[in-house]
């Protein structure tokens, strides 16, 4: 076995051939794993990039698998320039883009997507608003007007918006059904405090959906939506001289506007370590959310974070789910992960605990977060970066999973060859810069430790184990009186 | 999550019909099939537009052959298949797949167990290796402590699955009231924590020795590979390993009938009730499987159908609706649920879906409604012939349910084939009849419950 895996490790980068050697035909010595040939070479499509004159990027990468094509408009803006007192106004606004346009109803666009049998969804997220289209080449003409129609003409009819409304306020309140969203919801409005956007709900809360009108939305419209703002990324069945002049043809008269510049202060990080503990009376496990405010998508420690986060929380064998999931049996799986936006985000580690080993959770994730801060094991930090690297042709698979993973490169101007460094940028990263980030980004002494669970049975417990102060928390993330 | 439990137990994979639009072709999925002497079955497809190759393994075993007071347990065999086999020290199946790049996962259903890797291309020798090495030598080192670890684990994904979600226990209760006893789809998948509790350590031999026999497994295998090389590497890994003893024969169930309608309800933590319809229909691939696969999305698929359109777009009494044709190799069931807004009463929602019940019986649907339907359902099946992984669950998925690999284009005929009429014609005759109602209430709200259902008898 070590054998193989020494040469897993001569053939990484380098691997310029393909070919296999297999074992003869010969009986075949079970009780060894085989002896590998050198992984594929990576060969990721080209993405040939042109700009309209109106602003408007265009990525296009060919796929010529399948008689189908995705296209996924990314605007740089999202939920974190919602107006201030009014979050969920940038999810809103992509949730009514299908709602109505000056030349088509609800309804109708409803039909068409059926019809037609494709795929057109609207998303946002901290930092960009998107709209995807999934159709196949046969129905692209009448697909792209569509997807056209709900991108420029948009006409955020009051009667939708009131329907909307309503059930977004009822989406508000099933949200309290379930456990993993109140710790999602709590953890972000802890860690961030009330005032930084990212404490604030992307959804909305019920006081800002209540107060909305559809002028909040035009508004974010008017100011956001913009061809200069914007990337357009085509994967699929296509021909891109042929695709560009149809883009051009199609968005060409998109007027450009000016985006408001915004800086985001970083929220100021915890003093110590606070177990908050929301109370969810019987619940069967308890939801853990640990962590602090992490890193921007523009960190230079970007692959250092990566894989040192493989090795601590981001894969099957990582520390977390074997211990937690594998060793002691206390959850289904246990993760950790950075979530990177223009702004530092949230570190998070995770899981869903029986009840009853609540506190014994709580000691072996703090057993984990502290150990990733010595060195890693030569072999531990090999696997993780095998992983990585061996495992992206399998992210270039579909048209759809191409688009996905060129969106945070449109996002966050990535370099075009980013994808084609990858694995040269993940080799590089020793044992030494693993041990640097843990240390400077994973700090047991000052994390946010939310759980949701039965407080009733948890909290004595949690109180004894003296991992820090206990803090009673509501669904929001809190204070409660007692 | 990785080892998830599919509940799900209907695969739509459809195609379309005659509507005006330009049809694009129903590729079909080039492959070859062969079977080794000791009875395993083989199904190759060549793939090499990404240098990834899916290994795909189904077992014919699924939670419908469990014996009384072990339900749950085919399921906990899947998590056991990772613990470790003869020459695979626990912990080094995963380790191995994921410092060669590759990825794994397994799932159960009532019907079937399946295991898949996706690996770099260079890979494949491996997860032949560690795929065969448990089909043939997983007993010489499991012991109680792995099966008690993964009984944990098990435990903690139903818990996280089913008693920690809102309305989560609603599925088994309404199995348990579909079927009658003893049915093999009287229970679900994940089981009960008490007969989890029950497992032995005698079970899991039995139960390995029984169905985990290269006999009653096929692997198909999609993707980027030399099928003469490969060949030779199937033979070598698989060919030693002895035939089990012939299966015991799967219970020939007769068809379902609930003799009257039936209403339950179940009291949870949930801020808004929900009421759950289901109706015995029809298996997987039988003759009405289709007409109702399209008459659940003519009812709740899209702002234009039908219960959506009224109930939650029209009137807006409703949060959700949802309808599907949930057929496996046995039996099949047709469900509706649909959840109130607040203050809005089941009752009333009721009304409306007797109401659009009755209309779907007493006439055709438009032209239009079934172009929509057919249209959609080809676009997902196209969609399905982008991964490998996914073609290599899809012949493993025909070569058990249909009797051959090669059945894509017939399962597009069915559903080329499906009239209008058809649609009215299985509206009669399955949802006219007597049908399983649960309502999920919230704690101390009995009152919210259903105890009749207005228009369709």
């Amino acid at each position: 076995m070590m054998s193989q895996r020494s040469i897993r490790s001569l053939v990484l980068v380098a691997a310029a051939t393909g070919l296999q050697s297999v074992a003869g035909a010969q009986a075949v010595d079970r009780s060894r794993a085989p002896m590998l040939g050198p992984p594929p070479k990576v060969s990721l499509p080209p993405i040939i990039t042109r700009q309209l004159p109106n602003g408007l990027k265009l990525m296009i990468v060919e796929q010529h698998e399948l008689p189908v094509a995705d296209f996924v408009l990314v605007v740089g803006s999202g939920g974190t320039v919602d107006p201030s007192g009014k979050p969920g106004v940038a999810n809103l606004t992509s949730t009514m883009l299908v709602e109505g346009t000056t030349t088509r109803s609800s309804l109708e666009i409803a039909d068409q997507i059926a019809y037609l049998g494709i795929g057109l969804g609207t998303n946002s997220n901290w930092d960009a608003s998107t709209v995807s289209l999934h159709t196949t080449i046969a129905q692209l003409d009448s697909a792209l007007a569509l997807f056209a129609d709900v991108i420029l003409k948009p006409s955020f009819p009051t009667s939708e918006f009131e329907r909307i409304r309503k059930n977004r306020l009822t989406e508000l309140i099933q949200l309290k059904d379930r456990p993993t969203a109140i710790a999602n919801q709590a953890y972000a409005s802890i860690l961030y405090g009330a005032s930084h956007p990212y404490g604030q709900a992307l959804i909305g809360t019920e006081a800002s959906i209540t107060g909305m009108a559809t002028s909040d939305l035009v508004s974010y419209y008017k100011t956001h939506f913009f061809p200069n703002n914007s990337t357009l990324i085509i994967v699929g069945d296509v021909s891109p001289a042929q695709i560009e002049k149809k883009i051009a043809a199609i968005f060409g008269g998109w007027q450009r506007g000016t985006v408001p510049a915004y800086t985001l202060t970083n929220a100021p990080k915890a003093a110590g370590t606070t177990v908050y503990l929301i109370d969810k009376p019987g619940a069967a496990q308890s939801s853990f959310r640990i962590g602090s405010i992490g890193v921007p998508r523009s960190t230079k420690d970007y692959f250092a974070l990566t894989v040192m986060n493989t090795i601590l929380g981001g894969s099957f064998t990582s520390r977390l789910n074997q211990n937690l999931r594998e060793t002691r049996g206390y959850t289904y799986g246990a993760r950790s992960g950075f979530d990177m936006r223009r702004a530092a985000g949230p570190f998070t580690a995770s899981a869903e605990i029986v009840a009853a080993k609540t506190v014994s959770g709580l000691i072996e994730f703090m057993k984990e977060l502290n150990a990733i801060r010595t060195a890693v094991p030569p072999d531990e930090l090999l696997k993780a970066k095998r992983y990585l690297q061996l495992g992206l042709p399998a992210d270039f698979e579909t048209t759809q999973q191409i688009a996905t993973v060129l969106v945070p490169v449109a996002l966050y101007n990535l370099p075009l060859d980013y994808y084609n460094n990858y694995v040269q940028n993940v080799e590089a990263i020793t044992q030494a810069e693993v041990q640097r980030v843990a240390r400077e980004y994973i700090n047991p002494s000052s994390l946010a430790i939310v759980i949701v669970g039965d407080r009733k049975s948890i909290e004595t417990g949690l109180k004894a184990v003296g991992t820090g102060p206990i803090s009673i928390r509501d669904f929001f993330g809190k204070p409660v009186t007692q | 999550m990785r080892r998830a439990l599919l509940v799900s137990i209907c695969y739509l994979i459809t195609v379309i019909p005659g509507s005006s639009l330009e049809a694009q072709a129903v590729p079909r999925i080039a492959f070859e099939k062969y079977t080794l002497p000791n009875g395993l079955e083989v199904i190759l497809h060549e793939d090499h537009s990404t240098p990834i190759v899916a290994v795909n393994t189904w077992y014919k075993v699924g939670s419908g052959d469990e014996k009384p007071g072990r339900t749950g347990f085919a399921h906990l065999f899947e998590h056991i298949m990772f613990m470790g086999s003869q020459n695979v020290p626990v912990g080094v199946f995963d380790k191995e797949l994921e410092a060669a790049g590759g990825d794994n996962n397994g799932s159960t259903t009532e019907d079937r167990t399946n295991y898949y890797e996706l690996v770099p291309s260079n890979a494949l020798p491996l997860a032949l290796w560690l795929d065969s090495d448990r089909m043939g030598f997983l007993l010489p080192t499991m012991d109680l402590p792995k099966l008690d670890l993964q009984r944990d684990v098990v435990k903690n994904e139903r818990r996280q699955s089913v008693d920690n979600v809102p309305y989560g226990k609603s599925e088994e209760i309404i199995l348990a009231a579909l079927y009658p006893k003893g049915h093999p789809y009287s229970w679900s998948v994940i089981g009960s924590m008490e007969d989890l509790s029950a497992a032995s350590l005698d079970d899991v031999k039995n139960f390995f020795r029984t169905y985990y026999a290269p006999n009653n497994a096929t692997l198909s295998i999609a993707g980027d590979f030399d099928p003469v090389k490969t060949k030779a590497l199937i033979q070598q890994y698989f060919a030693a390993i002895p035939r089990g003893p012939a299966l015991p024969p799967r219970p020939n169930v007769p068809a379902v009938t609930v003799p009257k309608d039936t209403f339950l309800v179940l009291e949870d933590k949930v801020q808004l009730p929900r009421a759950f319809y289901t109706w015995p229909t029809v298996k997987l691939f039988a003759s009405d499987d289709a007409a109702l696969d399209v008459l659940a999305a003519v009812l709740a698929s899209g702002k234009n159908s039908r219960l959506y359109k009224r109930l939650v777009y029209d009137t807006q009494m409703a949060q959700a609706v949802r309808a599907s044709q949930q057929s496996s190799k046995l039996a099949g069931f047709f469900q509706i649920d649909v959840t109130p807004k607040p203050e809005q009463s089941l009752a009333a929602i009721d009304k409306i879906v007797q109401e659009e019940l009755q209309r779907l019986m007493n006439e055709p649907i438009t032209a239009r409604e079934l172009a929509r339907v057919q249209n959609s359902f080809k676009a997902s099946f196209l969609n399905r012939m982008a991964s490998v992984q996914t073609k290599a669950d899809i012949l493993n998925q025909y070569n058990y349910m249909a009797g051959t690999p090669e059945y894509v284009q017939q399962d597009a005929v069915r559903y080329e084939r499906v009239t209008r009429a058809d649609v009215q014609r299985v509206a009669r005759l399955y949802l006219a009849k007597p049908k399983v109602v649960l309502t999920v209430v919230p704690e101390g709200k009995r009152e919210m419950m259903l105890t009749s259902t207005g228009g369709a008898r």
